[in-house]
């Protein structure tokens, strides 16, 4: 939208073109610094809540336990406990193991659903997306109750697993991570290019030669994309670890036992910097291959259907879904009945005891989720589209934009522990500014919208570049300000995209520990971190009630949304249909 | 174009509604610097009495008991709002010490009386005799007058064992710390964290007491191996073998006897060496802007119907003429270790770093 343009297409409106051409340069002079004002602020904004405190934790890595400079003393000291430097080994080795399970697992899953036509794709896909809806620790807890010393499996089979440990890490991690990653495969499964295939079956290629030379190679960004977010997801979750970790260290959970438990902050700060180290260094091969991966789609690019497979070939893909799914459901029946059951697993007659959550002081910490997640909904959503917008369709000042696109996409490589951390560090030194914040809901709606920025913030980049910036153009060219056009063109138009950030937001605020678990006072516990509370003080039972009402909150949120993105598309996005 | 503005206003609506909904219902909640005022929200019809003052209390009593006793503060100290943060007795302290230049907490309530002693040492509480002081026992209180700290109850180590994993696997009833040693409990028994719980340290403290440091740490080093599990909170191994996820849990007795009567297959041991015990205190934390109301509470701690509150779940009170709680053997004082609380206090820097380089391994994360 430069100066000349707009005028030329402005002039023919006006009788007068001098008078009018004056008026829209200073509008566009008006326009642009408050652009740049804007860019600003949120650079200012990510930079407080996100740089700083981080820098404070590197500070803190090199800082004695009374605050002096003692350069590397910490990693010096980490490295030469191997009682307790065994951890950041352990976390790599859960965390690679569980990745490629994972991977290896929704591979096979998002292949069936994309590329076969078995029947119930629909309600496969549904019911694999469950574990989205649960705090992490809920399945290591119901793993206990089949697989723990006196689990259901156990004790019908007579088989003890050994669960405790890396085994029932790796298996909670891969529950967890599961339908994250299998998102993302069937992304990438269906911008295959049919007439790849086509080409290979003239050729006269085997299906196996066509699966290793086609069919991979194809979705190796995606792949790599999978892989990703199946280890970060792994390395840097603290729910599993704490519930069926036993005597197996791993870094995410080794900060909060030095910083919660004894208060050691410095070491606190340096295990935190070696946990970044991993997560970054994913983070950015994951972004180096993402760059690549624009010209794989072209316009010439025929989209790839379902195939019917052989008889046998759909049924075991079918049979092995309804594996998946089956466990899945089953991981949540034993929740349920958990739950409700009087003395498991001695007495499984009904009870509603465990609901009454009187240590927690009842519901008050579901309201205290609810109001948490609303407001991170609403100010996240806000947040996020705002920015993207100014990153993505304004044309001034491409450096102060740049830097929002970078820090809004480093939250991924945050995990939340760090970041908790980083946030006491800042926010309770009483010399702070922000100090007022602590102990606040505040501080966790922050926090929390900090460490999901990233998602929601790519999904509104996507969103934007679908629309076409031939809008902001006319409405310049009509004379109308860039936040008319925001207002009146694009927020309509991105509406489904809003509301599934606004959904992102709200689940994940609902199931988060990893962060508020360093930033809760007293009468602002959460659902989730009391669902760790009730675990670590033994009631598991009241653990697992609690983890079914925030999955029913989840899925209740999900209906709603549901239906507003129904009721909405109807109506604003006639558009996209001829 | 008209109708996308109201879809987005009606939505914005929607989206305010949730949160003043979300508010609304939650009168125990102070109203949060993020909410909006909750001018909103409906007046209750409550008497229009001056407002509430919030206290902010720190304790390591189990939630269930908490429940109970919170239920009768509630109509005794109309006026008080009690914001309440129960952390296992280590964390607890730990917080605390954090928080030393900078208290966030009133009052403590319900802390081991080894905590309290470093807390005195370190200057952070006010002494304040309490309403009715002069009939708590003297081995429940600090010795200054007025007295920084003032003790309500003991509990004291008990083994839970289960009885159906016992048949199960044949494993015989443990009665004594050395029994605990035996090569058959290998990856059976559970104990919590001394670093972190109050009942662990108990247990550790005793055992060093008893046996010496030499032979004490053998022991320990013989424990470990046997050993599954280091829990943070002393209720968990109990609760642990109420449900056969190990045979035997190493904690207090009270929590043992109520999960019995729920049914649990459990067995209560008290130690033949003799069991631990702690004393649980109460004091004011130096600093706090609320001395009025944190006295009124201290005063409603040590008072009557509180004690006989507490007197449901400990068979050792720091007053006499309680009848010990139902299950409990009448001959419980007989069967408790001589514990040196001063010894117990001064030594657990040291005892818990010597410990957490032997064993942390296996703590719970």
């Amino acid at each position: 939208m430069n100066g000349s343009a707009t005028s030329v297409l402005a002039a023919p409106s006006v009788v007068d073109s001098r008078l009018s051409r004056q008026r829209v340069h200073q509008r566009l002079g008006v326009e642009g610094l408050l652009i740049r004002l804007l860019i600003t602020l949120f650079a200012v904004w990510l930079g407080a809540f996100l740089v700083l405190p981080l820098l404070q934790v590197l500070l803190r890595s090199l800082q004695s336990k009374t605050g002096e400079f003692v350069g590397l003393a910490n990693y010096v000291a980490y490295f030469a406990t191997p009682a307790i430097s065994r951890a950041l080994g352990n976390s790599l080795y859960v965390s690679i193991v569980s990745m490629v399970v994972t991977v290896g697992l929704a591979l096979v899953y998002a292949y069936a659903l994309v590329r076969t036509t078995m029947p119930g794709r629909g309600i496969l896909r549904t019911l694999a997306m469950l574990p989205i809806f649960a705090p992490s620790l809920m399945q290591a807890l119901a793993f206990i109750y089949i697989f723990g010393n006196n689990g259901i499996f156990t004790r019908l089979t007579g088989i003890n697993i050994r669960l405790y440990g890396s085994t029932g890490i790796i298996m909670s991690e891969v529950f967890y991570a599961f339908p994250h990653v299998l998102i993302v495969l069937i992304t990438a499964f269906s911008l295959a290019d049919a007439r790849l295939y086509e080409a290979a079956q003239a050729l006269g290629a085997s299906s196996r030669r066509i699966f290793f030379t086609v069919t991979l190679p194809s979705i190796r960004y995606g792949l790599i994309s999978a892989a990703f977010v199946a280890f970060t997801l792994a390395i840097t979750d603290f729910g599993a670890p704490k519930v069926v970790g036993g005597d197996y260290d791993v870094l995410a959970t080794d900060i909060y036992n030095k910083v919660i438990g004894q208060q050691d902050f410095g070491m606190g700060a340096t295990i935190s910097v070696l946990l970044l180290i991993p997560a970054v260094l994913a983070f950015i091969i994951d972004r180096i291959v993402q760059r690549r991966q624009v010209a794989q789609v072209t316009a010439s690019s025929t989209p790839l259907g379902p195939k019917r497979h052989g008889r046998v070939t759909q049924a075991v893909f079918f049979a092995y879904c309804l594996l998946i799914v089956g466990f899945i459901l089953s991981v949540y029946g034993v929740v349920l009945v958990g739950a409700f059951a009087k003395n498991w697993p001695y007495d499984f007659s009904f009870t509603l005891k465990h609901f009454d959550f009187y240590s927690m002081g009842g519901y008050k910490v579901l309201w205290n989720s609810l109001q948490m997640a609303t407001i991170t909904a609403l100010i996240g959503t806000i947040l996020v589209f705002c920015s993207a917008y100014l990153v993505e369709k304004t044309k001034v000042w491409a450096q102060g934009r740049s830097v929002v696109y970078l820090l809004s996409i480093m939250p991924l490589a945050i995990p939340g522990t760090v970041l908790g951390l980083a946030y006491i560090f800042s926010f309770n030194d009483p010399r702070s500014p922000i100090n007022f914040l602590y102990g606040t809901m505040g501080i966790l709606v922050l926090s929390t919208i900090v460490h999901y920025y990233t998602v929601p913030y790519l999904t509104a980049t996507t969103a934007l570049k679908q629309i076409d910036p031939e809008f902001e153009a006319i409405g310049a060219s009509l004379d109308a300000p860039f936040y008319r056009t925001f207002w009146r063109v694009t927020v309509p138009m991105a509406l489904p995209a809003i509301i599934s950030i606004a959904m992102y937001f709200f689940l994940n605020a609902m199931v988060t520990i990893s962060a508020a678990v360093f930033l809760f006072v007293p009468g602002k516990e959460l659902a989730a971190l009391a669902v760790m509370l009730l675990d670590d003080s033994g009631e598991s039972a009241q653990a697992m009630a609690m983890s079914s009402l925030i999955i029913s909150i989840g899925l209740g949120a999900r209906v709603v949304f549901y239906l507003l993105t129904r009721g909405i598309e109807r109506r604003s996005q006639a558009w996209t249909r001829r | 174009m008209n109708s996308n503005r109201k879809l987005v206003a009606m939505m914005l609506c929607l989206a305010l509604i949730a949160i003043v909904v979300a508010c609304a219902p939650a009168p125990t909640t102070a109203p949060t610097a993020a909410a909006p005022k909750p001018t909103e929200a409906p007046k209750p019809t409550a008497p229009p009495a001056a407002a509430k003052q919030t206290l902010v209390v720190y304790t390591a009593k189990e939630p269930d008991e908490i429940k109970d006793y919170l239920e009768i503060a509630k109509k005794e100290l109309p006026d008080l709002e009690l914001e309440v943060l129960r952390l296992s007795t280590g964390d607890l302290t730990a917080r605390l010490l954090a928080e030393k230049n900078n208290p966030r907490a009133d009052v403590i309530w319900g802390t081991a009386a080894t905590s309290m002693i470093i807390f005195e040492n370190q200057g952070m509480l006010e002494p304040y005799a309490p309403k009715g002081v002069e009939s708590i026992l003297p081995t429940f209180k600090s010795p200054k007058s007025p007295p920084t700290w003032v003790g309500v109850d003991a509990y004291e180590t008990a083994f839970c064992f289960n009885t159906d994993v016992a048949k199960k696997q044949n494993l015989p009833k443990p009665t004594s710390w050395a029994d605990l040693t035996k090569p058959v409990y290998k990856g059976q028994i559970v104990m919590p964290n001394p670093a972190s719980s109050g009942t662990g340290y108990m247990f550790v403290s005793s055992v060093l007491q008893g046996l010496g440091k030499d032979k004490g740490w053998a022991f320990l080093d013989e424990l470990d191996k046997n050993m599954a599990q280091y829990t943070k909170s002393g209720s968990k191994p109990c609760k642990l073998a109420g449900t056969g996820e190990f045979a035997v849990g190493i904690s207090f007795g009270f929590v043992g006897l109520g999960l019995k009567k729920g049914g649990a297959p459990l067995e209560l041991i008290w130690p033949t060496e003799g069991a631990g015990f702690e004393v649980e205190a109460n004091a004011l934390v130096k600093g706090t802007k609320k001395v009025d109301a944190a006295k009124k509470f201290l005063d409603w701690a040590i008072g009557d119907s509180a004690m006989k509150a507490y007197a449901k779940y400990f068979a050792i009170m720091a007053k006499g003429g309680f009848p010990p709680p139902e299950g409990y053997p009448t001959d419980i004082a007989a069967k408790l270790f001589k514990m040196d609380h001063q010894w117990s206090s001064d030594n657990r820097d040291a005892v818990l770093k010597e410990w957490t380089t032997r064993y942390s391994a296996k703590a719970e994360k």
